[in-house]
C-alpha cells in the first residue's frame, strides 16, 4: 500500500467513533465600524516602526537620497517625476546578488489592512515579484487611501489565493533575543509608506516634470512598453 | 474498499530519555536559567495580554478557531485529499510520509535530485520532530538554520527549548559568546546589545541566502480548497528562504490543514498575538505552487502522519491536533517557567507537549509528560484554540502505566470510600492508629505531618509531606456543638 494510501487509511478507522459535524460559530467581527481608518492605520505603522509620509509630494524629497532603486516594470510614471539617480526596472528580472546593490525599492501595494497596520503585496499591479521587496534594504510603498480596510477579514475578500501573496507588517524584526523586539534582520530595514489619495496619480508633482497623464480609471500605467504583470 | 489499517505511533524527537523529574532537576537549580526564563516569559506574557485585550472579539475568534480545527480533524481525509490535489493543480508536487526516518528519505531524496549539497532552512517544528537536520548530515548535506534563534541553538551545539524562541534559555551575554565562538565572521568587538547580535545574523546569513538553491520549510496552516501554504515569520529569513532558492520543499503535520482561504481570517488573528505578543508578525507569506517567474519554479510538500493518526483516534485527547503552536501555554506555565523547555525531552515542551509529546509517541514511551504540571488551568485560559489541557493531561495519566503498589493501594480506597459505613469504620481506625503519632509530631515540628515515609510510599513523601488524621472529624466537632 503506499505511504499515501495508508495514512488516509490509518486516519479513516482514527475517526471511527463518528464525531458529529461541527458548526463554525462566526461571531467576530468582519467588517470595521471604525471612522478613522487612515488614522489607526497610521498609529500602527508608526507604533511598529514604519514611517509614514503623506502625498504624493512627499515622495520626490524621499527618492533624493536614494542613488540606486529598484522598481517593478509597471511603475506608474508620476511616482518617479524628477528621481534624478540610477532607475533600475525588473526588466529583464535583477539577480538577487544585482538586487543587493540596490539601495530601495518603490512599489505600490494590494491591500492595506489598518487595525493591524499590515500591508499586503500581491503581486500585482505596480508591485513586481517578490525578491523585489525583499532583497534591497530599504523599502518604500506607496498606499492609495482606497485600498485600505480597517479589519482583517475584510482583505481577504480582496485577494486572491492563488498569487504569492507577502504581508508585512513593519520592518523586518525580530523577538529572538529575550522575547524583546528588535528591528532589523534579514529583510528591509527600513519600511517607509506613503500615503495617497486615490486621485494623486494624476497630479504632476511640480509643472518642469515630465509626467505621464494618467487616467483616473487605471490603476497603473506601465511606464516602460512590454512590462508584464507580475503575476 | 482498502481494508482497516490501525494508527500509528511516531518517531523522531517525540521521546523524553529521561522521567520528567529526573530531567528537570539540574534545569531548576540553574539560577541562570531560572532568571533568564523569567525574564522572557514574564515580558512576552505581558506583551501578550496586552495586544489581545485590545482585541473585543477575542473570544468569538477563540471559539471560531476551535472549531474549524475540529470541522478539520472530523473531516481530515477529505481535506487532504482536497489539499493534495488543489496543490497538483497549482503545479507543486505533495508527497506523503508515514513516519520520521521517510519523511527525512524524501527530503533527502529530493535535494540530492537537485545536485545541491547544502539547503537554508526556515524554522520549523516539523522538521525538528523528524530530525531533519541529522538526516541531512548522515546524508552529506549541510542544512543552515536561518531564524536567529535556530542560528543560535545550532551554533551553540543545542537543542530547541521554546517552540517559538527556541534559543529562549539563554541571555544575550551568552549569545553574543556563542556568536564569538562558533561564527567565523562575527564582528571581533561584537556588543552583546540584541541589534547588534541581529546585524551579525544578517550579515553572516546574506550571502548564503542570495546563492541558496534549495529551501526547506514548514508551514503554519495549508488551505484545503486553494492548495496553499502559509509560513508566519518575524526576520525576513523565511522569505528569503521561500523566494530566492529554486527548489522549495516544505514539511507539513498532516493536522495543519485548514478547510478554506477564508478561514484565515481567523487564524491570522489569533497566532501573532498568541505568540509574540504582535497584532501581526512582521512578515507572512502565502504561495500556491508555482507562480511562472516569481519564487521557486520546483515546489515540493510532504505530507507526515508520524503519530498523528494516533493522537486523532482518541477523541478525547484529539483536540491536541488543533495546536497552532503558538506557545502562549508554554508562556503562562509555572512548571515551564521553572524546569525549561529540556526538561520535556522532545521538541514539544509545555503543557502543550505534556499532552502532545505522550500521545504521538503512545502514552507508555512517555509515561512522566502528563504529570509535568500542576493541572492550574492557565494554558487552558490563552489558548487561541481553546483546547482543554488540563482535561486532556488527567485522561492521559489515567492511560499511563502506574506501579503494582499504586493499583492495588487505589482499589482498596476507592473499595473503602464506595460505602461511608466503611469510611467512617477506615477513618476511625486511621485516628486510632495515628493518634499518639500526630501528638508526637506535633509536638517535635509543630504539623501533624509525616515527611518521610519507607518504600514504596517514599514515593509519595518524596515531593509531599503525608498528613496524619486529625483528632476529630468536621461531623464529630459538628455533633458535640
Amino acid at each position: 500500500m503506499s505511504a499515501r494510501d495508508e495514512i488516509l487509511a490509518r486516519l479513516r478507522t482514527a475517526l471511527a467513533d463518528n464525531p458529529p459535524p461541527v458548526q463554525v460559530p462566526r461571531g467576530y467581527r468582519r467588517v470595521d465600524d471604525r471612522s478613522d481608518v487612515i488614522e489607526t492605520l497610521v498609529d500602527r505603522l508608526e507604533d511598529y516602526r514604519a514611517v509614514v509620509h503623506r502625498g504624493i509630494d512627499a515622495l520626490p524629497r524621499l527618492l533624493s537620497d536614494v542613488d540606486r532603486l529598484a522598481v517593478p516594470t509597471d511603475v506608474p510614471a508620476a511616482w518617479l517625476a524628477g528621481y534624478a539617480g540610477e532607475l533600475h526596472r525588473d526588466a529583464p528580472p535583477l539577480s538577487p546578488a544585482a538586487l543587493d546593490d540596490l539601495d530601495a525599492v518603490l512599489t505600490g501595494c494590494a491591500v492595506v489592512v489598518a487595525d493591524t497596520g499590515t500591508i499586503i503585496l500581491d503581486a500585482g499591479p505596480a508591485q513586481g515579484r517578490r525578491a523585489l521587496t525583499l532583497v534591497p534594504d530599504r523599502h518604500i510603498c506607496v498606499v492609495r487611501t482606497d485600498q485600505v480596510v480597517g479589519l482583517l477579514p475584510e482583505a481577504l475578500t480582496r485577494l486572491d489565493p492563488r498569487a504569492p501573496l507577502t504581508w508585512i507588517s513593519g520592518p523586518s524584526a525580530t523577538s529572538d533575543i529575550e522575547l524583546n523586539r528588535v528591528e532589523g534582520v534579514h529583510g528591509p530595514r527600513r519600511l517607509e509608506v506613503v500615503l495617497i489619495g486615490p486621485d494623486d496619480e494624476v497630479v504632476p508633482v511640480s509643472p518642469d516634470d515630465e509626467v505621464v497623464p494618467v487616467s483616473p480609471d487605471d490603476e497603473v500605467v506601465p511606464v516602460s512598453p512590454a512590462g508584464g504583470s507580475g503575476a | 474498499m482498502n481494508p482497516p489499517v490501525a494508527p500509528a505511533t511516531g518517531t523522531g524527537r517525540i521521546r523524553t530519555p529521561l522521567p520528567f523529574p529526573t530531567a528537570a532537576k539540574p534545569a531548576v537549580a540553574d539560577t541562570q536559567l531560572r532568571a533568564n526564563l523569567h525574564r522572557a516569559t514574564r515580558t512576552i506574557r505581558a506583551k501578550r495580554a496586552r495586544v489581545v485585550g485590545e482585541v473585543p472579539d477575542w473570544e468569538a475568534l477563540r471559539d471560531a478557531g476551535s472549531a474549524i480545527k475540529a470541522d478539520v480533524q472530523r473531516r481530515l481525509p477529505e481535506l487532504l485529499e482536497q489539499f493534495e490535489a488543489s496543490a497538483t493543480a497549482a503545479g507543486a508536487t505533495v508527497h506523503w510520509a508515514r513516519d520520521a526516518a521517510e519523511a527525512c528519505r524524501i527530503v533527502v531524496a529530493l535535494t540530492r535530485a537537485t545536485g545541491a549539497d547544502e539547503v537554508v532552512k526556515v524554522k520549523s517544528m516539523a522538521t525538528q520532530e523528524i530530525e531533519l537536520n541529522e538526516a541531512l548530515e548522515a546524508a552529506g548535506i549541510a542544512a543552515y538554520e536561518t531564524d536567529l534563534a535556530e542560528l543560535i541553538v545550532q551554533l551553540g551545539d543545542d537543542t530547541p527549548s521554546h517552540i517559538l524562541v527556541p534559543a529562549i534559555h539563554y541571555n544575550r551575554a551568552q549569545i553574543r559568546e556563542i556568536f564569538q565562538r562558533r561564527m567565523a565572521d562575527a564582528p571581533a568587538d561584537l556588543s552583546d546589545e540584541p541589534a547588534a547580535l541581529a546585524e551579525a545574523a544578517r550579515a553572516h546569513l546574506r550571502r548564503r541566502f542570495l546563492s541558496a538553491r534549495v529551501a526547506v520549510s514548514g508551514a503554519n496552516f495549508a488551505v484545503a480548497d486553494t492548495g496553499t501554504l502559509v509560513v508566519v515569520e518575524s526576520e525576513g529569513n523565511g522569505r528569503m528562504c521561500l523566494t530566492l532558492p529554486e527548489t522549495l520543499i516544505s514539511v507539513v503535520g498532516v493536522e495543519k490543514l485548514l478547510p478554506t482561504f477564508t478561514d484565515l481570517e481567523v487564524f491570522l488573528q489569533l497566532l501573532p498575538r498568541s505568540s509574540t505578543g504582535e497584532r501581526m508578525n512582521p512578515y507572512t507569506s502565502m504561495w500556491t505552487g508555482v507562480t511562472p517567474g516569481d519564487g521557486p519554479q520546483d515546489v515540493h510538500v510532504v505530507l507526515v502522519d508520524n503519530g498523528r493518526s494516533a493522537v486523532l483516534a482518541d477523541p478525547v485527547g484529539r483536540p491536541a491536533l488543533s495546536c497552532i503552536r503558538c506557545s502562549a501555554c508554554l508562556n503562562v506555565c509555572p512548571v515551564y517557567e521553572r524546569a525549561g523547555g529540556h526538561a520535556y525531552g522532545s521538541v514539544y515542551p509545555g503543557p502543550i507537549g505534556a499532552i502532545l509529546s505522550p500521545q504521538l509517541t503512545g502514552v507508555a514511551d512517555n509515561a512522566s509528560l502528563p504529570y509535568a504540571s500542576t493541572l492550574c488551568g492557565a494554558c487552558y485560559d490563552v489558548c487561541p484554540v481553546k483546547i482543554n489541557i488540563p482535561e486532556i493531561l488527567v485522561h492521559l495519566r489515567q492511560q499511563a502505566p502506574h506501579p503494582p503498589v499504586e493499583r492495588a493501594t487505589m482499589r482498596v480506597l476507592s473499595w473503602v470510600m464506595r460505602s461511608p459505613r466503611r469510611w467512617a469504620a477506615a477513618l476511625r481506625l486511621a485516628r486510632a492508629g495515628a493518634g499518639p503519632l500526630g501528638a508526637y509530631r506535633e509536638r517535635r515540628t509543630g504539623a501533624r505531618t509525616l515527611r518521610r515515609l519507607p518504600w514504596p510510599a517514599s514515593a509519595w513523601t518524596r515531593s509531599r509531606d503525608l498528613p496524619l488524621p486529625a483528632p476529630q472529624t468536621f461531623r464529630e466537632w459538628w455533633g458535640k456543638q
